[in-house]
């Protein structure tokens, strides 16, 4: 057998220079760099926000107003980011609400016996039936329209689809192997869950939970668009969008171009953070 | 033909007939609850509040017996009931019409504004997702997973705005609102009027429904090009294109015709947003109207016939199912 | 190969496949599954690659196809009837020269009727003619042709993937765990079309967990042990534990249930874990320093073995 002998290559894999948790963390930090960002400074320039000046009405971007100003001199800039971080803690607080919901219906379908998990699949089927955004039409018309109509309807509708996910998830754990043998041995259920099933169910349960965000958010930002929930003094970002709609004829697309392009860029980045993290659980793609 | 055959599939229409309908009276219990739990009063709704100013005591106690305010919600909702499995869905409160007419009319308008948009985003997701799937990695996936995503990020309201500043505003090249040009008589309203009132909303909608269905096709994609019967089909020699040709289409047909009708709930979502923008009147801005105006009966029958939209979707995409998966279809016979 | 006169059908030297996995935190390695992994097959014989379930040994048979999935590197020399193969000329030999028979029903298109998978979805006269031929010789009815996947019967099935092997005529089989979950009987019977075709001067390739049907089907055995071969011997040296090399092969034979059914402390070595030199070092008994140094491959009496102390 001569070593020296040169071999074929047959295949060649050719790594990606960031790989997949690399880009993860990337995201993870610029994201989160990024929301904290809007949510404090949002949050500090309240007044200034609202502050109106007639002297700089309808003014386009420019660099005393990167963003502009509207029809009662207010600085377009600080308005939307002012508005940005009420939507992104709404969001925030809907998105957890709803995830806990989730978990516990899901891990309730797939652990209490059939016909826990017969109600708890109906109501979700019932739940999945109206289209999501009447839904949300009707829940606010129920709570009488106002702010907390907006949130409690954002709060209480995305559960849906994260307990499939969770009851799925139990369910393929409970058939698992490794879970059987430990019950035959002797292990407490208390013990099996912590031990076996916890670790698995919970990072699907964190990426559902992160993915829930920009779901959250827009559908938030969309109803207050419609006219329901924020009043117009709070200036929510789907406000400041549906009263830009009055002055588009006239002409002024500041008014809704960058709201919207910050609302669009909020979104994409909880979309971009969640994609990476599904990444990484995933067992299909975890080693990329 | 043998009946028995396919007294499997009769059997499963007949089962889901039944759930369907269950589900249903279910949405209409929890939608009546919704509406009646709201501290909106009909009244105030009905008359405005100038009328709640002028009215006297006995006008007042007239209309609360016919909102049937103080009878009890078992009763309400039964009397409502009753009357809705006969086709009376009560009267509009904005639209001094029986909410069966008004629902039929804006059905329409919004059916063609959500099947133009569901046929284009359907197909169009479909081919890009394949694509995508089929060249994972490379630089034609990378950009089609990217565009998808960036517009699956945007608010649909947000799109509407900016075509509408674009075409409308700005270049002048199409309408600003409405189905039909303003002032014009109904009867001389062209096709062509009403395509060019279509367009914008179609466009927002479709663009917005394309990339839900690409990243959703191209994962099941990626999933089918790694299932054992590909790396055999490899194995005998086959060519991509013949794999794609004779395996993967095939075998994406029933994942993909599960997303298609799936996508009914979303698209008439979206329509909501886009009616509104372009005061399209379609369910979607009567819906908004009604929830604003407080105008229960029209929200309750919108809320309804949307869901029975829904859940005929998905039950048209079972019924698919049986006949295309072979499994499903011969399983009956064989057990 | 020394010892048999025949030509090789198939030789393969130096093979390695490599997978990329993250090891803690942010750094990915690269993990051999296949390290430096010799065979060979010659016309009219079958050889078994034996070793334990999960080891890599499928990976074997998806290198040769030029199959493997798009995360693996994989560098080797692959001769067939003494051509050196480039990834080029595997794609077009695949399906037609060399063919792959896999395990089970799962390997076919479930939507799509078995007859036309069987013709590739071809439908000349010629194509036709041929799968009704195989079908006869396989004892298939005709209408099994209009069954899908998930009607065949396990017989059946193995049978059908058979045929599809040999549309086009093969020279080289290269099956996969063929026999999956039968007992040894039935496993016998259902090698024997194997037996008949390598007889007529054609080779096989098996690759089993399974060494009891290896030793009763076979004509030589390649044990496979921590991602390489350790050695390769004739069927007939498993009469007695004094003809085999390597002290894996003996501890394998010791285990047979005819042989004393004793066990060998200790695991196969996981990829990540692979001690230096020789990977069945830790749990030898005739282990010595040099083990941990570059172990050659020797030819000895009708076989090889990587071993320094083989006898």
């Amino acid at each position: 057998m001569d070593n020296a002998m040169a071999v074929t290559v047959l295949q060649q894999h050719h790594r990606k220079r960031f790989n997949q948790r690399s880009q993860t963390i990337m995201y993870m930090t610029f994201g989160c760099s990024f929301l904290l960002a809007i949510a404090v400074i949002g949050t500090m320039v309240g007044d200034i926000a609202i502050t109106t000046n007639f002297t700089q009405k309808n003014l386009l971007p420019s660099m005393a107003h990167p963003f502009g100003t509207d029809w009662l001199g207010r600085d377009m800039l600080f308005r939307t980011l002012k508005g940005m971080s009420i939507s992104i803690y709404i969001g925030l607080f809907a998105s957890v609400i709803s995830a806990v919901i989730a978990a516990i219906l899901g891990a309730a379908a797939a652990t209490l016996g059939r016909k826990v998990d017969a109600v708890i699949t109906w109501l979700v089927d019932l739940v999945m039936g109206i289209p999501h955004l009447l839904l949300l039409i009707l829940i606010s018309y129920a709570l009488g329209r106002g702010t907390l109509g907006v949130i409690v309807a954002v709060a209480i509708s995305h559960w849906p689809i994260l307990t499939r996910v969770i009851r799925g998830e139990i369910l393929q754990l409970k058939e698992a192997n490794y879970v059987k043998v430990a019950d035959k041995l002797g292990r407490s259920k208390v013990e099996i869950a912590v031990k076996h099933m916890i670790p698995h169910v919970f990072p699907q349960f964190l990426v559902g939970l992160v993915l829930l965000f920009p779901h959250a958010i827009l559908h938030e930002a969309a109803l207050t668009f419609l006219g329901f929930g924020l009043p117009p003094e709070q200036p929510g970002i789907g406000i400041i969008l549906s009263e830009s709609m009055k002055y588009l004829s006239l002409g002024m697309w500041w008014l809704a171009l960058f709201p919207g392009l910050v609302l669009l860029m909020t979104v994409l980045l909880f979309d971009l953070v969640g994609g990476s993290m599904r990444k990484i659980i995933d067992p299909h793609s975890a080693h990329d | 033909m043998n009946i028995g055959q396919y007294s499997g599939i009769f059997q499963y229409i007949g089962k889901s007939i039944i759930k369907i309908t269950s589900l249903l009276i279910a949405v209409s219990i929890l939608s009546f609850i919704l509406v009646s739990l709201s501290p909106v009063d009909p009244i105030r709704a009905y008359i405005g509040e100038v009328g709640m100013a002028n009215i006297t005591a006995e006008k007042l106690a007239k209309l609360e017996a016919y909102f049937g305010l103080n009878t009890p919600p078992v009763e309400r909702y039964w009397n409502w009931f009753s009357d809705f499995v006969q086709g009376n869905m009560g009267s509009s409160l904005l639209y001094r019409q029986p909410v069966a007419s008004v629902i039929s009319v804006k059905f329409m308008n919004s059916m063609v504004l959500m099947i133009t948009a569901w046929i284009f985003s359907g197909i169009l997701g479909f081919t890009l997702g394949i694509i995508a799937g089929l060249y994972r990695g490379r630089w034609i996936d990378k950009l089609i997973k990217g565009y998808s995503l960036l517009i699956a990020s945007t608010p649909t309201f947000w799109l509407a705005l900016v075509l509408l500043m674009i075409f409308s505003v700005w270049l002048q090249l199409l309408p600003i609102g409405l189905s039909v040009p303003i002032g014009v008589n109904a009867a001389e309203v062209s096709i062509f009027d009403s395509i060019k009132h279509l367009i914008l909303p179609a466009l927002t909608l479709s663009v917005i429904g394309v990339a839900g269905i690409t990243l959703h096709t191209r994962e099941k994609m990626i999933d089918i090009m790694g299932e054992d019967y590909i790396l055999f089909a490899k194995a005998l020699g086959k060519s991509r294109i013949s794999i794609v040709r004779h395996h993967a289409l095939r075998n994406i047909m029933l994942p993909a015709i599960t997303l298609q009708f799936a996508s009914i709930s979303e698209i008439f979502g979206g329509s909501v947003l886009v009616e509104q923008v372009f005061s399209y009147p379609g369910l979607g801005k009567a819906a908004v109207s009604a929830g604003l105006g407080g105008d229960a009966p029209l929200l309750l029958g919108i809320a309804v016939i949307s869901a029975a939209l829904v859940f005929t979707g998905n039950f048209t995409a079972n019924i698919l199912y049986g006949f295309i998966d072979p499994r499903i279809r011969r399983g009956s016979i064989h057990g | 190969m020394p010892c048999i006169n025949n030509k090789h059908i198939l030789q393969i030297n130096n093979l390695s496949v490599a997978f990329t996995q993250y090891e803690q935190g942010l750094k990915q390695v690269e993990l051999k599954v296949i390290r430096d992994l010799n065979v060979s097959v010659h016309t009219g014989e079958i050889v078994a690659v034996v070793g334990s379930s999960g080891s890599g040994k499928s990976l074997l048979a998806h290198a040769i196809l030029g199959i493997l999935p798009p995360n693996c590197n994989a560098v080797g020399n692959v001769i067939f009837e003494d051509e050196l193969l480039t990834s080029a000329r595997i794609q077009e030999l695949r399906g037609k020269k060399i063919v792959l028979v896999p395990q089970s029903v799962t390997y076919l298109d479930p939507l799509e009727k078995v007859g036309k998978q069987v013709r590739k979805e071809k439908d000349e006269e010629s194509i036709c003619k041929k799968q009704e031929e195989l079908f006869a010789f396989y004892k298939l009815q005709q209408n099994v042709g209009e069954l899908y996947p998930f009607e065949l019967s396990g017989g059946m099935a193995r049978r059908v993937l058979l045929t599809t092997a040999m549309m086009e005529s093969p020279r080289l089989i290269i099956a996969d765990e063929p026999t999956p979950g039968l007992h040894l009987e039935a496993a016998k019977k259902a090698m024997r079309h194997f037996r008949e075709f390598a007889d007529k001067g054609n080779g096989v390739l098996l690759i089993t967990h399974d060494i009891e049907l290896a030793l009763e089907v076979a004509d030589r055995i390649a044990v496979f042990y921590a991602g390489t071969t350790v050695e390769e011997a004739l069927v007939a040296d498993f009469q007695s534990v004094d003809m085999l090399r390597h002290p894996y092969t003996k501890a394998l034979w010791r285990a047979l249930p005819q042989n004393g059914f004793q066990p060998l402390p200790g695991n196969q070595p996981y990829v990540k874990d692979m001690p230096k030199g020789c990977s069945f070092g830790p749990r030898c008994l005739r282990f010595t320093p040099e083990c941990k140094g570059d172990i050659q491959e020797q030819t000895l009496r009708c076989g090889t073995v990587r071993c320094i102390h083989a006898e």
